[in-house]
């Protein structure tokens, strides 16, 4: 009892000496901040977790530096347990209670979509790090994120597939029951076509499905070069494994729903030489990449940063440019700042916020070799 | 034709794995007269032990495979024993919704359960058995393919000696006929009972392994799907009938193979279902079934 007493008036003491180094330096009342919604708990924790640690970086590291306008930058995180209809409450709370002058977040287009309205409503500037769907900014003006969206994504596979793996003829496999999916494969359609390249065949299947033999028996009889599957990873590792298992040797590329280990660990060997796009990767020799995950690895026990937590530090290092051009914290300056960001350059590339408030800038083709991700390709707009 | 025999192929081993699993339904449905919708979360609970199995023998050999499939067969025998002594043996003689409800509690139970234990995310199978690929004029055939065809057939052959022509078999044939009957001439429905739930989950858990062969990303809900596939095909084939079983399985993999290879590979589950309905319109038992009128 005693003890914990005396730990109960140290930590006391302890907190009035910081707020009285605080006060000395006129800083403690005038922290600006900034709230953060991510799913750290439930089914999407990984991507919420690896978001969250690369935004907590770069507050950091902006603290560490003295902070933005001077003033020091307080990070309200909250967790959505990746459940539907968490995410709108949480960001009314941030708002009203913690007086947020920005939101970060979600990873999630959904989540992301439940949140832009009241931002939108609050006129609340708010910066998804990584809801590629495009319906998320169109909700409203203050409503921005930093990375590309799916008819961007879409369109820089069928470049990639024309140019770089020189494929005329090929297969889309399409998961019908995901709206990432469609759309993905609508604007690699497009733009594979207008290049000159044909579609031979298209097939269909849902999330959840395990046997994909019998559409890729069909892709295989009618002979193309490549298959584009733009779907999640566990249904495009059993895709290669089965493909593979038909005897069919041929090159299988998707997009950023690829994106995790499990795609290595379903997929084994099967995985050997597909591609994929994404936002980044952390084999990119550029030296803002080499010292965004040197300093990731150093903070957080030797965790090699993905994407998520890359577009997480970005969003961050994005809003603190803003305020800083704008000068002040009002919602107004801070909406205008955003809208203005033009080649900021952070570990995922350029950043340019175009008219739709969305960011144009480079996707990254990345392969597998022996067993591990391997950086292909810079994909330029 | 070299495309129709592929898809053939594909479809023969997608029904063989329906038409395991729904034996262990026909088999319960048989005797007891119930669905026991547990059924096809034993089928994943048998994956799950596979996968830890999988780490104490040397894999990619022939024999460590054997180990990890009997290994699973068993536990799951004495899971669906369990199961069957403290959900379903207290509500023996209760009307039968009762049972059912509880079955779909079990069911969840067991699901959810999963969850907590294994998590949400799928883990993947690791190869137990040495994989490797026949090609014949074109045609590809996997050896876990293969396996399926093989195990699914071996094991349904084996079920029908059990049932025609041992002792327990007699007896549960007896039961399924009269329980009191049954009793009166001195056999234990306890142990019956027991028996055929045991024999269903072995089943299942075979079923659960061979699809995490094939298919190797396990997860918790992994059941659902080809549980409810397998349900659906054990009434096609007539419920009950453990030859319509297998047939049911291999009518509805085929079926749906064909189509998911086709342009309508959109609708692959809907006109699977559809062909249900139409051969229970013409044939309300099943394809093997007698339709009996039930008294109410």
């Amino acid at each position: 009892m005693d003890v914990m007493r005396s730990s109960h008036i140290l930590r006391r003491v302890g907190a009035l000496l910081a707020a009285a180094a605080a006060a000395h330096l006129g800083r403690a009342e005038e922290a600006i901040y900034v709230g953060e919604v991510a799913s750290l708990t439930g089914k999407e924790a990984a991507f919420g977790q690896s978001s969250h640690k690369g935004t907590l970086l770069a507050v950091e590291q902006l603290n560490a530096a003295g902070g933005v306008l001077g003033r020091q930058v307080s990070l309200h995180t909250e967790d959505n347990q990746s459940k539907q209809g968490e995410s709108a409450t949480i960001v009314k709370k941030l708002i009203s209670r913690d007086k947020v002058v920005a939101v970060l977040g979600e990873v999630a287009s959904s989540r992301s979509l439940e949140m832009a309205p009241i931002c939108q409503h609050e006129h609340i500037p708010m910066i998804s790090p990584s809801s590629t769907n495009p319906r998320v900014t169109q909700i409203g003006n203050y409503i921005f994120r930093v990375c590309f969206i799916d008819p961007f994504q879409g369109t820089v596979m069928a470049d990639f597939a024309e140019h770089t793996l020189h494929v005329r003829r090929v297969a889309v496999l399409t998961s019908v029951s995901s709206a990432y999916s469609v759309g993905l494969a609508k604007y690699f359609k497009e733009r594979f076509r207008d290049d000159g390249g044909s579609i031979v065949i298209e097939q269909k299947y849902s999330e959840g499905d395990k046997d994909f033999k019998a559409q890729l028996t069909a892709v295989k009889a009618a002979g193309v070069q490549g298959i584009f599957v733009p779907g999640y990873y566990t249904e495009a590792a059993l895709i290669c494994i089965q493909a593979r298992e038909l005897g069919m040797d041929l090159p299988i590329f998707g997009g950023d729903g690829w994106e995790a280990e499990e795609l290595i660990q379903i997929g084994g060997s099967a995985m050997e030489g597909k591609y994929y796009s994404t936002h980044y990767s952390p084999d990119n020799q550029a030296p803002e990449v080499q010292d965004f995950v040197r300093k990731f690895r150093a903070r957080f026990d030797g965790e090699t940063p993905d994407a998520m937590a890359a577009l997480g530090y970005d969003s961050a290092m994005v809003l603190a440019d803003a305020i800083r051009r704008a000068g002040e914290t009002n919602g107004r300056a801070i909406r205008d700042a955003i809208a203005d960001t033009r080649d900021y350059s952070g570990v995922t590339g350029k950043t340019t916020i175009d008219p739709e408030r969305n960011a144009t800038k480079a996707a990254v083709i990345i392969t597998v070799q022996n067993g591990k991700f391997k950086f292909v390709q810079t994909m330029s707009p | 034709m070299s495309e129709f025999i592929q898809q053939l192929l594909n479809g023969l081993s997608l029904g063989a794995i329906y038409a395991l699993i729904a034996l262990g339904y026909t088999m319960v449905y048989g005797v007891l007269r119930f669905i026991n919708f547990a059924h096809s979360d034993v089928f994943m609970a048998g994956a799950f032990m596979g996968y830890y199995l999988a780490k104490l023998v040397p894999s990619d050999t022939m024999l460590g495979g054997l180990a990890v499939l009997g290994g699973s067969m068993i536990g799951c025998a004495i899971l669906g024993m369990a199961i069957e002594r403290f959900a379903y043996r207290p509500l023996r003689g209760a009307p039968t919704l009762n049972v059912l409800i509880t079955a779909i509690g079990v069911s969840l139970l067991l699901e959810y359960t999963g969850q907590v234990f294994f998590g949400a995310a799928p883990r993947t199978f690791p190869p137990v058995f040495p994989e490797r690929i026949f090609t014949v004029h074109g045609i590809v055939i996997s050896s876990s393919a293969l396996a399926v065809i093989v195990v699914a057939g071996f094991l349904m052959v084996a079920l029908e000696i059990i049932v025609h022509r041992t002792k327990i078999g007699t007896a549960m044939r007896a039961l399924s006929l009269n329980p009191q009957a049954a009793q009166l001439v001195g056999i234990n429905n306890n142990i019956v009972i027991s028996f055929t739930f045991g024999l269903g989950s072995a089943l299942a858990a075979a079923g659960g392994i061979l699809y995490a062969l094939n298919y190797p990303s396990i997860d918790p809900l992994m059941g659902v799907m080809p549980g409810l596939k397998a349900f659906v095909a054990a009434v096609l084939g007539g419920i009950g009938s453990i030859p319509g079983a297998a047939l049911g399985g291999l009518v509805l993999g085929t079926v749906e193979t064909f189509v998911g290879g086709s342009e309508w590979s959109t609708y692959k589950d809907a006109i699977a279902f559809a062909v249900l309905i139409l051969i229970l319109l013409f044939r309300p038992g099943g394809l093997l079934g007698r339709s009996t009128i039930e008294k109410v």
